[in-house]
């Protein structure tokens, strides 16, 4: 056990250890530094923090997690029931913050794409990449970030020239890959596509091996105008990891940014979505899916907010709680002055499987502009028992039928996602979790 | 088959039925009209097991067995089925991916071998050329946002596929146009054999052309206030329930 004052020296510590080790590029060692001194001074964010008010990250302040070691051995056939899709993937692999080519496969790229690893498209120098990195995740607002841009190493940088289309989807795997001792890794994502490109990327987010690891993980998705991105992030860290991540993206005029966050594993999960509308006619939808049981705790926490007219967002969030599991969502939009005829949606809808599960619903309206139209809409509710009733004259059990409601609820949301191979995935992953998600027949 | 003595049943300490009497035998159609309200949901849902009503008196005895002890599943693996008055919308579950489970389901219970994707898919093909339902539907979620018809035919549908012993079909009729109405009359009809029998809820005489009844009941006030062959049906078309309904009530205070 560690006090706060203790844990957040043992990062500060960190940040001194590896700073005094590697070259930095000129650059991006103020920003490094402007971070850490942020998280020096704020520390971990506690219940006090409006933004923190339901979740409570002393598990992670008060567990000791290791640096991971240098190229952690680590079998390819460990990563295959990861995977998506067949070889028509760009597949990234980042273990443990690092960006591991031997492990990636990149197919043929058009030109000027750049597509690997963060920290080497950072070192040559790319003058767009250097112009983009950190402008989007708020390391002075959000601590973890703060952590993430002082210590991150590498991760995943996805750059598409104006006009460019990658047909394949771009598929990054995070591995936080624990041995004897709980890990940290600090990933970093940069994806920055060009006016009128076009793109599909997957983030999937896992843990490998058997001690409680740490995931910090921060990705900016810059849309240029016209851009068109379909993203995805897909938690499926064991239950006895932590997540906290930070996802920023910021749209261009006419483009569209759609993604799917689905959180289907993980002890202590925090997700983070930024999106800034910062062109005419921009359009940002985010679904999100969450199933947890046992002690899971996971937090949705999103801003999306329109600084220009004409713009939609959208978000649609769905989560099932059994057991003594909760969830957090908070959803605040923002609407700036001059953001006329904006039009915004958000809905919450979540399913509570046992008496103990809690979830709170938290709608945030800041709206400055008079001609707008903006709603929201939240459900917490069992299940039907009209519906339950309906599938049993049809000679389900009780337990298949009940099951078989839990599954729709969720499958209802997993529908929208596009890329077919990525929606059966997560459908078997769902039917996994859902046994142990439904309320015993005595509790009928 | 189907042996109904005096069944009450109550909703919320409302008594809803109160004493009906029906015996079906196997090969029979049996047609239930009545009023709005006079319960003839609440026998069709007692009957397929719904809990929230609850049975205060009498007893229903299916191929001799105490029905009203089996769980409403059970009741579907021994042969008996609902086609409901307003199906139940379900998101994220498509008709075929249920109606296999549940299928299946029954047949692990009747001690058959589960059907396995491809011999299902020919089962569901050559359903749905029976009732004319389109493919699409049956991948759609559900019942969500299909029109009042099609959720109609496609109760007929599941019927077909699980072949009950004992279908019960709520206002199946309704909000059916005319093609629709011929298509699922053809449907039940084809159904029909002497090991099945059917109980047909309906407000009108129009669908007993189609399917026609061997007995006609009215059931008014939650009891079955007159039966009859089905000329019963055309006179009630004609004469509507006032009748009945004055007659029942002269009856109450004697029953009551
Ligand atoms: N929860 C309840 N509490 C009180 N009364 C109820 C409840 N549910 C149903 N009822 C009443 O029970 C009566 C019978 O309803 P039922 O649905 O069986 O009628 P019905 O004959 O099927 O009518 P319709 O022809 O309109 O379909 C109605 O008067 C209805 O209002
Ligand atoms: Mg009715």
């Amino acid at each position: 056990m560690l006090t706060t004052k203790d844990a957040r020296d043992s990062y500060l510590a960190a940040f001194e250890a590896v700073e005094a080790s590697r070259a930095v590029a000129g650059w991006l060692a103020p920003i490094r530094k402007a971070a850490i001194a942020r998280f020096a001074e704020v520390g971990f964010p506690s219940l006090r923090n409006e933004d923190w008010k339901y979740t409570d990250v002393s598990p992670i302040a008060d567990t000791e997690f290791r640096w991971a070691a240098l190229n952690e051995r680590l079998h390819p056939g460990s990563l295959e029931p990861h995977w998506v899709g067949g070889t028509d993937v760009h597949r990234l692999v980042v273990v443990n913050g690092r960006y591991r080519g031997t492990l990636s496969s990149v197919g043929s790229l058009p030109r000027g794409v750049r597509i690997g690893s963060l920290a080497a498209a950072l070192q040559d120098g790319a003058d767009r990449l250097q112009a983009e990195f950190a402008r989007l995740a708020d390391y002075r607002g959000r601590p973890f970030t703060a952590l993430n841009t002082a210590l991150f190493e590498d991760g995943a940088v996805v750059f598409l020239p104006p006009e460019t289309v990658i047909e394949w989807p771009i598929h990054v795997l995070y591995v936080t890959l624990g041995s004897a001792e709980p890990v940290v890794a600090h990933p970093r994502t940069l994806i920055v596509a060009g006016a009128n490109s076009r793109l599909t990327v997957i983030e999937s987010f896992v843990s490998l091996g058997d001690a409680p690891c740490l995931t910090n993980a921060v990705t900016e998705i810059v849309a240029e105008d016209g851009a068109r991105i379909d993203h995805y992030k897909a938690g499926q860290d064991n239950d006895d990891s932590f997540h906290v991540g930070e996802t920023a993206a910021r749209l261009g005029r006419d483009s569209a940014v759609r993604s799917h966050v689905v959180t289907l594993g993980g002890r202590l999960v925090r997700n983070e979505y930024h999106a800034v509308l910062d062109g005419e006619g921009g359009d940002c939808t985010i679904h999100g899916l969450y199933l947890l049981n046992g002690r899971q705790h996971v937090d949705n926490h999103l801003r999306v907010e329109h600084g220009r007219p004409h713009c939609t967002s959208r978000e649609f969030f769905k989560g099932v709680l059994a057991d003594q599991s909760r969830g957090v969502f908070t959803g605040r939009i923002y609407v700036a002055e001059d953001a006329q005829k904006t039009d915004a949606k958000q809905t919450h809808m979540s399913l509570l499987l046992s008496e103990e599960a809690r979830v709170e619903s938290r709608p945030q309206l800041e709206i400055f502009a008079d001609d707008v139209r903006c709603t929201h809409g939240a459900t917490i509710g069992q299940v039907d028992d009209e519906a339950l009733f309906y599938l049993r004259t049809r000679g389900l059990d009780a337990d298949a039928a009940r099951n078989l409601l839990v599954y729709g609820f969720a499958e209802d949301s997993l529908q929208q996602v596009r890329y077919e191979p990525l929606r059966r995935h997560l459908e078997k992953r769902l039917l996994d979790r859902l046994p142990q998600a439904v309320v015993r027949r005595d509790e009928l | 088959m189907l042996e109904i003595r005096n069944l009450h049943a109550q909703v919320d300490g409302h008594e809803i039925l109160r004493g009906i009497n029906l015996t079906v035998r196997p090969g029979e159609v049996h047609s239930i009209m009545g009023p709005n309200g006079s319960g003839k949901s609440t026998l069709s849902q007692v009957l397929a097991g719904r809990e929230t009503y609850v049975v205060t008196d009498g007893e229903v005895l299916y191929n001799g067995r105490n029905l009203l002890e089996l769980a409403a599943d059970e009741r579907a693996c021994e042969g008996v089925f609902l086609a409901f008055q307003y199906p139940v919308e379900i998101p994220g579950v498509s008709t075929n991916y249920f109606l296999r489970a549940a299928l299946n389901s029954v047949r692990k219970y009747r001690g058959q071998d589960e059907l396995d994707a491809m011999d299902f898919l020919k089962l569901v093909r050559e359903k749905a050329r029976l009732v004319e339902i389109d493919d699409k539907l049956l991948n759609r979620s559900l019942n969500e946002g299909f029109s009042g018809g099609e959720k109609k035919r496609n109760e007929v549908f599941q019927m077909a596929v699980l072949e009950p012993a004992l279908a019960i079909l709520d206002e199946t009729d309704s909000g059916l146009d005319i093609d629709a109405l011929r298509i699922v009359a053809d449907g039940v009809n084809k159904l029909r054999s002497p090991e099945r029998a059917f109980l047909v809820i309906t407000h009108y005489q129009r669908l007993l052309n189609y399917i026609v009844p061997d007995h006609v009941h009215v059931l008014i006030d939650g009891r079955i206030a007159r039966s009859g062959g089905k000329e019963l049906a055309l006179e009630l078309e004609e004469k509507g329930y006032g009748w009945l309904e004055k007659e029942a009530r002269r009856v109450e205070p004697v029953s009551a």
